[in-house]
C-alpha cells in the first residue's frame, strides 16, 4: 500500500509542505466588500490603466499577485522551481501568458473553480515527493472574462436569477515551501467528479454541492475525523444556496454544521446585489489570504478548505447536458 | 457464449430492480454500478471482435447498459432535486411583472411621444412609426454604450428587452465584447450573437403567416 495515502482519497504528506507567503489582487467590487482590508491590491476599475482587453487585465491581476508573493518571500522568479497555475478561460489562457512572463517549468491545471485548491494538492504532493522545495501556485478569474465566454455580454440588459452567483474579480498567489514558517498543507483529499443532474448555469452552487459533501465526507472518514476536529471548514464557492444545500445534505446524513462556512458568501457584503454570493477560481484564490492571516493570528489552528468547482461549458450545456461537480480539499494548520 | 448469457441474465436483474425504481443504500449503489461497468466494458471488448449479425446484437447490448447506468444516476438525480429545489429562493415573479409592465409601458410611451411629435411636425403617420424605430433603436444602443441599459435592465426584464431598444441592446452589447477580437472575427462575425436567432425565427415566422395570408384570400 502507497504510504502517503489515508483511507481511500486523501494524500498525508509526510514532509510537510509550507504556505510561506501570498500576493492577492481583486477587482473594486471585491475591494469594497467585507474582506476588502486584507487583499494586498485593489483596481480602481476592472480593467488595468491602458489595458484594451479584460483578458489582458486578468492576466496581469495573476501575474501581479504572483509578483507581490514573490516580494513578500524576497524571491525572484526564476527560484520557483514549478509554476501551477490556472483559470477559468478557454485554454487557461491566464496562466499561459503569466507562465509566459516568468519562464519557470510550469504545470497548467484547469478545475474549474477547484483550481486553487488543486494546484495547492498538486504543489504540495511535488514538495512532499521531494522533487521541490520551492513551488508556485496562482489562480484568477475576472467577472467580465467569464460573463462573456459562459454567459451573456456585460452589457446586455438580463435580468440575473436569485440563484445565480457573481464571478469574482480576482487572483490569488501562494509559495509553497518544504521548510521556513507559515500555515502547513497536512492532508488533501482528491474528489470525485459528482453529477447530479442540475443543468441550470445559473445555479451553480446546487450542482457543487454534492461534490463538496462527497469530499468533506471522504476526507472525515480517510482520517477518522469528526467535524468538530475543524475549527471551520470551507467550501470555495458554493454561494448563499450552495451552502444551504450542503449543509442541508450534511444534517441528513447526522453530520453538525455549526463551522461550516463558503467563502463566496464572505467575500460580498448581502448589499452588492450579487445574489448567490461569489463565484470563481478568484472566490477561493483570495479568500484563502484572509482565513491565512486568521490562522496566523491563531483564530483558527485547523481548517480543511475544499475548492469546488462547475465543470460548465457552454456546449455542453447548450446540447443539453448537466454540470460535472468537482471538489477537492486540503487542511490547513497552524504551527 | 456461456459467459455471455450470464451477462444477459444480470443484465435482465438489473432491469427488473429499475422497473422498481427502488432507492438503494450507498454500499448497494457502488455494487450496481461497479457491475454495470464492468459489464460495459467486457461488451465493449467482444464487440470489438465480433462480425456481422453477432455485432449488431452485442451492440444493442451495449446500449442497453448504457441506459441502465444513466437510469440509475436518474433516480438519484430526482432524489437530489427534491432535496435541493425548494432551498432555491423563490423567483421574484409578481415584482417582475409589474416593474416589467411598468417599464415596458413606460419605454412605449416615450415611443408613442416621439411619434406624435414627428406626426406633429409634418410626417406621415407611416413615417412616423419608422422614423420612431429609427430613433429608439439609437437611444437603445446609446445607452448601452453608456453602460446604463443593463442596469436598466436588472429592474426591467423582459419590459426592456421585449421593445426595439432591447433589440438594440443585444447588437450594441455583443458588438462592445467582440470589438477586441477586431472588426472582421470579432464584430463581423458575433454581432448577432444574441439577436441572430430574433432573426431568423422572425423572419420564419412572418414567411409562414405570409403564405397563410396568401392562401386564405
Amino acid at each position: 500500500m502507497a504510504k502517503n495515502k489515508a483511507g481511500e482519497q486523501t494524500l498525508a504528506f509526510l514532509r510537510v509542505p509550507i504556505i510561506s507567503t501570498w500576493g492577492t489582487v481583486v477587482g473594486p467590487m471585491e475591494g469594497e466588500g467585507p474582506l476588502g482590508d486584507y487583499f494586498d491590491k485593489i483596481l480602481d476599475n476592472n480593467l488595468y490603466e491602458g489595458d484594451k482587453s479584460w483578458e489582458e487585465s486578468e492576466q496581469k491581476m495573476m501575474q501581479h499577485s504572483m509578483e507581490l508573493a514573490l516580494e513578500h518571500a524576497g524571491m525572484s522568479s526564476k527560484d520557483m522551481e514549478f509554476y501551477l497555475a490556472g483559470d477559468l478561460l478557454n485554454q487557461i489562457i491566464v496562466a499561459n501568458f503569466t507562465a509566459r512572463f516568468f519562464d519557470v517549468p510550469f504545470l497548467g491545471v484547469y478545475g474549474a473553480c477547484s483550481t486553487l485548491v488543486e494546484g495547492l494538492a498538486l504543489g504540495s504532493t511535488l514538495i512532499c515527493g521531494e522533487y521541490a522545495d520551492k513551488v508556485g501556485v496562482s489562480v484568477s478569474s475576472h467577472h467580465d472574462t467569464a460573463e462573456r465566454q459562459l454567459r451573456f455580454p456585460t452589457e446586455q440588459g438580463v435580468q440575473r436569477p436569485m440563484t445565480a452567483q457573481w464571478t469574482v474579480t480576482g487572483a490569488g498567489s501562494y509559495i509553497l515551501g518544504s521548510s521556513g514558517s507559515g500555515i502547513r498543507i497536512t492532508h488533501a483529499t482528491i474528489g470525485k467528479i459528482k453529477d447530479l443532474g442540475i443543468s441550470d448555469t445559473n445555479n451553480m452552487g446546487t450542482a457543487m454541492a454534492p461534490a463538496a459533501f462527497d469530499t468533506i465526507k471522504a476526507n472525515l472518514q480517510d482520517l477518522g475525523r469528526k467535524v468538530s476536529d475543524y475549527d471551520l471548514i470551507i467550501t470555495g464557492d458554493l454561494g448563499i444556496l450552495g451552502l444551504s444545500v450542503l449543509k442541508e445534505l450534511m444534517r441528513a446524513e447526522g453530520y453538525v454544521t455549526d463551522n461550516v462556512s463558503d467563502c463566496g458568501v464572505l467575500i460580498y457584503r448581502p448589499d452588492q446585489d450579487t445574489h448567490s454570493g461569489g463565484s470563481g477560481c478568484g472566490c477561493s484564490g483570495v479568500v484563502l489570504s484572509y482565513l491565512l492571516k486568521q490562522m496566523v493570528e491563531r483564530r483558527y489552528l485547523r481548517i480543511f478548505l475544499i475548492g469546488t468547482g462547475a465543470l460548465l461549458s457552454p456546449i455542453s450545456a447548450f446540447q443539453g447536458e448537466s454540470i460535472p461537480g468537482i471538489a477537492h480539499g486540503v487542511v490547513l494548520e497552524y504551527c | 457464449m456461456e459467459k455471455e448469457e450470464i451477462l444477459r441474465q444480470k443484465h435482465a436483474s438489473r432491469e427488473k430492480l429499475l422497473a422498481k425504481w427502488v432507492l438503494m443504500n450507498e454500499n448497494a449503489k457502488n455494487l450496481v454500478q461497479k457491475e454495470i461497468q464492468m459489464d460495459h466494458q467486457t461488451v465493449i471488448a467482444w464487440e470489438a471482435k465480433a462480425e456481422g449479425e453477432k455485432k449488431k446484437l452485442l451492440m444493442k447490448l451495449r446500449i442497453s447498459i448504457d441506459k441502465q447506468q444513466k437510469a440509475f444516476q436518474k433516480i438519484d438525480s430526482l432524489e437530489y432535486k427534491k432535496k435541493a429545489g425548494p432551498l432555491a429562493p423563490k423567483p421574484t415573479t409578481v415584482r417582475n411583472v409589474i416593474l416589467a409592465f411598468f417599464f415596458g409601458g413606460l419605454i412605449c410611451t416615450i415611443g408613442q411621444l416621439i411619434t406624435n411629435l414627428f406626426i406633429a411636425n409634418g410626417l406621415l403617420d407611416k413615417d412616423a412609426g419608422t422614423a420612431t424605430a429609427a430613433v429608439l433603436i439609437f437611444a437603445g444602443s446609446f445607452f448601452t454604450g453608456l453602460g446604463v441599459y443593463d442596469e436598466l435592465g436588472k429592474y426591467a426584464g423582459a419590459g426592456s428587452i421585449v421593445p426595439i431598444t432591447g433589440f438594440a441592446n443585444s447588437i450594441a452589447a455583443s458588438a462592445l465584447e467582440a470589438k477586441r477580437e477586431g472588426f472582421i472575427y470579432g464584430v463581423g462575425a458575433r454581432l448577432f450573437m444574441v439577436a441572430g436567432p430574433v432573426i431568423v425565427y422572425g423572419t420564419v415566422v412572418s414567411i409562414l403567416i405570409g403564405l397563410i395570408y396568401f392562401f386564405m384570400r
